[in-house]
């Protein structure tokens, strides 16, 4: 069973999606680390030998910020955003976009699923 | 997109010079300033910069956290109180 940095282990795929499923790790990272690891990326996850294993999982963990690190220091750059009250900071708190898109419509990612407004009661 | 580091930041050269005097002399007085676009410099810090909105000057106090924004980002020009019954509710700020 393949487990690197925690919690993963899809064992069905082929390396270079699998890695994927670590949070952090996209295609892109993903094949430039087996790259380097000279790990064939069509290996099946499952197939993998222990070296092989070793080798990804001693780079994942030397040099890269994957899962919770990863977070906690998104989370810590949204949190400085906030307390030093500057405009991203403000939008953050409000859950709208962040770089200047329109919210008349649309910007559903950013605001969640659309709750009616009240609609207009007549006198 | 980010500006050419090979311009450096943009720093408004009035708002600079202020400053530094302020700072030769130790002193420390609110700075009024429309310079939005000037990016906090690090001899800013703890100063109170006074940011035009476009309609009167907040004063800002700067944190080392703040150096490398723009000064603008901390001076809201719109304002918004929300829609509908809630508008009511709150009233005015």
């Amino acid at each position: 069973m393949a487990r690197v940095s925690g919690v993963d282990l899809p064992r069905e795929k082929r390396v270079e999606i699998g890695l994927t499923y670590i949070y952090g790790i996209g295609l892109h990272t993903s094949q430039r680390l087996l790259e380097r690891t000279r790990i064939n990326p069509e290996t099946r996850v499952r197939d993998l030998s222990d070296d092989e294993v070793g080798r990804i999982r001693e780079i994942v963990d030397k040099e890269m910020r994957v899962e919770g690190d990863l977070r906690r220091e998104i989370s810590m750059n949204v949190k400085r955003l906030m307390d030093i009250g500057s405009y991203r900071g403000l939008r953050h708190r409000r859950g709208l976009p962040l770089r200047g898109q329109r919210t008349r419509t649309n910007a559903r990612t950013r605001r969640g699923p659309r709750r009616a407004v009240g609609g207009r009661k007549k006198k | 997109m980010s500006r050419s580091s090979k311009k450096g930041p943009y720093i408004d050269q009035n708002l600079r010079e202020k400053v530094d005097a302020l700072n030769q002399s130790n002193e420390r007085r609110v700075i009024r300033t429309w310079a939005r676009a000037s990016t906090v410099f690090p001899q800013m810090v703890g100063h109170t910069v006074a940011i035009h909105n476009g309609k009167v000057h907040v004063p800002i106090f700067i944190s080392e956290q703040m150096v490398g924004h723009k000064l603008g980002e901390f001076a809201p020009t719109r304002t918004y109180r929300g829609h509908g019954k809630d508008a009511d509710r709150r009233g005015r700020r």
